[in-house]
């Protein structure tokens, strides 16, 4: 995981320099190209901001929201080879001044370093990419592992009741469409996937202490192997209660496991968050909170592909 | 229903569009009488703030008549009037119940995106946005307001329209602007920008009994509505004379005791000893914002006094005068304005007749005019200062 960790870092880091280099370009683009040592004419003014700036952003946010990362890393390579293409045009140029040519030398030294950058970074997420869907030898894929945390301005015991009636984590969870109580801590868990498919599974409670923990588990025969836990601790100062989620998945091999590996999208650990966001929202305000773009409420996935921020069609 | 919809860079269009609808139980349905257009609707206009789609509907400053309400909408009525506040707030979040409504923890369902961009997500607000949120605005016949059951404010008597609007957004704004400066007597508060916030930062510092307030922009019918209407003390022009030479004259060389940027991202450079720093970048500067008027603020308020940030920024700056900042004991204190903690005293004041809101007015206009509005505010045709919508 730790591995992992520092690559995700890593690929935070470039996302930011996209979201702030992107923003700078479609803000100032005249001061870009007199930075880059390019003559500020309406021409290239336009160029920096639609053929560079708007690049930035686009890859920005789409590294930061962690949708098709990997693509968006490999559209900022493709991005960088631009910049390299339009500042050797600059520095062909017999026309340019000798420090309009050291300028762009400068840029073209900086954008070989970034290129480089979102190279490795592109090139190790691939990899990892690989890695987590063959799985280890068996055909299965690897366990996956996703943790989120919140803090929730309630009561420790109202907000452990809360979790406690499994039945309720479908109004947060939004994978799942219901979970049944069977008794004697056994449960019946349904989740939509993506292309109309189904999964269900049978799960026991492991572990608990009153307002402390939960730990739940699937039982053996089930097609999605999976475990959880949530550890409830006051926050200090009476500022509610602090929650942390620990989640394992082993999908199946095969058409469902795919499937699932969709459903808990590239980066689990972002769906955990987003739960525990509407868990937030309906332990404080009573409800999931939604706006027209986002019908349904907080959904990282989703996020891209919204709507526009009109009222629903009747 | 028609609403004014963003549909590009420089570009609205009024169109037509669904009716709201109840979402959330809390929700209540406002059906608008009045609307305006804000600095900040500007910025989205000019395309820097990102995370825009076209279509969105723009406006957050509104008030109307309530229509609909949610089971969840005990406090609020069938045809009562209100004024909604722009930052769209719970209450009951350990940020809303510290007043600081517009960092509600809870009303962003896009947190996630604004999440990547500032660490952690404001509030959600009124057409302004996809990151802070993907509500429709109130420039528009309807809105959905949520949360009504702590937000809005009921307007009972019949105090016109145009005297309450602005508690949804720059009234509150520019006081709390000038409340974060801490105000004692003898105080000099500088103000950049005199533009509707601008105007109530400086009507607002003289409330809290500022001893002088300096207006500082380049439209001189701007400066002018600070000195007559708002009670500017001095003014600086800084096309005529250089901004930080005016204002070591009129402190006698200490520096304002409080400086309040009402500018933001967008500033206009002029040609000063600073505008040589955005000269001196270097290729892999990193920048989204103009801060022209923060190194102003920064180099010129006097050692130990506040700067009081109410301007909008969007993201990154650069050439951020740390060293100052840091030696000169300055403060900074910042915020979209928790508009809810200002409804009921601000109110009062235009209730006790201490202010008139709509001396910023200087536009009225049919809902349908809203593109050529953006336009006016934007260039400053005809001295435009503020446009009032009605749908
Ligand atoms: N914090 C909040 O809650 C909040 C609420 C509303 C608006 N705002 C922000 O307040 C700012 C002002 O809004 P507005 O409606 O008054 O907009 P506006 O565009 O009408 O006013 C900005 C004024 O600043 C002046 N200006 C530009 N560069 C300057 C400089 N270098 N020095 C001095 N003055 C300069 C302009 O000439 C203009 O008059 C915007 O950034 C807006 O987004 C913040
Ligand atoms: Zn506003
Ligand atoms: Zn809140």
């Amino acid at each position: 995981m730790a591995g992992s960790d520092r690559t995700w870092r890593w690929v935070d880091g470039l996302g930011i320099f996209s979201l702030g280099l992107g923003t700078a370009q479609v803000a100032a683009p005249g001061a870009m190209n007199r930075l880059v040592g390019a003559k500020d004419t309406p021409e290239n003014r336009a160029v920096q901001r639609w053929l560079g700036g708007a690049r930035e952003i686009a890859a920005g946010i789409g590294i930061e929201t962690r949708r098709g990362t990997t693509g968006w890393l490999w559209a900022r390579v493709a991005g960088d080879a631009l910049d390299l293409t339009l500042l050797s045009l600059v520095l062909a140029d017999p026309r340019r001044r000798p420090d309009e040519r050291r300028r762009a030398t400068a840029a073209t030294a900086a954008v070989l370093g970034v290129t480089a950058a979102d190279i490795t970074a592109a090139l190790r997420l691939s990899r990892g990419a690989v890695r987590e869907t063959r799985g280890r030898g068996t055909g299965d894929m690897a366990e996956i592992e996703a943790k989120a945390m919140i803090t929730v301005n309630r009561p420790i015991g109202e907000v452990f009741r809360f979790w406690h009636d499994l039945e309720n984590l479908p109004q947060f969870m939004a994978h799942l469409q219901s979970v049944r109580s069977l008794g004697g801590g056994r449960s019946r868990w349904r989740a939509k996937a993506p292309v109309g498919m189904e999964i269900e599974w049978e799960a026991e409670i492991t572990g608990e202490e009153i307002d402390e923990f939960i730990a739940w588990r699937s039982v053996p025969s089930a097609t999605v192997q999976n475990s959880g836990e949530v550890r409830f601790r006051p926050a200090p100062g009476g500022r509610g209660t602090e929650i942390r989620v620990l989640l394992h998945y082993r999908p199946p091999a095969g058409k469902l496991g795919s499937a699932v590996a969709k459903l808990f999208g590239e980066e689990p650990g972002q769906q955990v968050r987003d739960d525990l966001r509407r868990f937030k929202q309906v332990m404080e305000t009573g409800e999931v909170v939604r706006s027209e773009a986002s019908p349904e409420g907080t959904r990282t996935r989703r996020l891209i592909a919204q709507r526009p921020a009109q009222p629903l069609p009747a | 229903m028609r609403a004014n919809c963003w549909t590009g860079k420089n570009s609205v269009e009024v169109m037509d569009v669904p009716d709201p609808k109840i979402l959330n139980s809390r929700d209540a349905i406002v059906r608008i009488t009045s609307s305006a257009i804000c600095g900040s609707d500007l910025h989205l206009y000019n395309g820097f703030i990102p995370t825009m789609k076209k279509g969105d509907i723009l406006g957050h400053e509104f008030m109307g008549e309530v229509v609909e309400t949610g089971p969840g909408v005990t406090n609020l009525s069938m045809g009562d009037r209100v004024v909604v506040p722009f930052p769209i707030a719970c209450g009951t979040c350990g940020a809303c119940q510290q007043g600081l409504y517009s960092v509600c923890e809870n009303s962003n369902p896009n947190a996630p995106i604004a999440e990547k961009l500032m660490g952690r997500s404001p509030c959600g607000i009124f057409g302004y946005s996809h990151m802070l949120g993907g509500y429709p605005g109130g420039q528009a016949q309807y809105a959905r307001v949520p949360f009504a059951d702590i937000g809005p404010i009921k307007i009972e008597d019949g105090i016109p329209d145009e005297q309450v609007l602005f508690l949804s957004d720059i009234f509150p704004t520019g006081y709390m602007g000038a409340e974060l400066c801490d105000i004692t007597p003898g105080d000099v508060v500088a103000v950049w920008g005199a533009g509707p916030v601008g105007q109530f930062a400086i009507a607002s510092a003289k409330l809290l009994g500022a001893e002088r307030v300096i207006a500082i922009d380049r439209f001189d019918y701007r400066l002018r509505i600070a000195a007559q209407r708002a009670g500017a003390t001095d003014v600086i022009n800084y096309e005529q004379v250089s901004t930080l030479e005016a204002l070591e004259d009129i402190t006698a060389g200490r520096g304002p005791d409080a400086c309040i940027d009402a500018v933001g991202m967008e500033a206009h450079h002029d040609i000063g000893p600073l505008h040589a720093y955005d000269r001196a970048k270097q290729a892999a500067g990193v920048e989204t914002d103009r801060p022209h008027v923060l190194r102003e603020a920064i180099m010129s308020c006097r050692n130990g006094g506040v700067i009081s940030v109410i301007g909008v920024y969007g993201g990154f700056v650069d050439k951020f005068p740390m060293g100052a900042f840091m030696n000169r004991s300055l403060r900074m204190r910042t915020g979209q304005c928790h508009v809810q903690r200002y409804l009921e005293p601000l109110l009062a004041r235009v209730r006790a007749g201490e202010i008139d809101p709509s001396f910023v007015i200087t536009h009225r206009m049919s809902l349908e005019d809203a593109p050529r509005g953006y336009e006016m505010f934007k260039n400053k045709e005809d001295d435009c200062l503020k446009v009032v919508l009605s749908p």
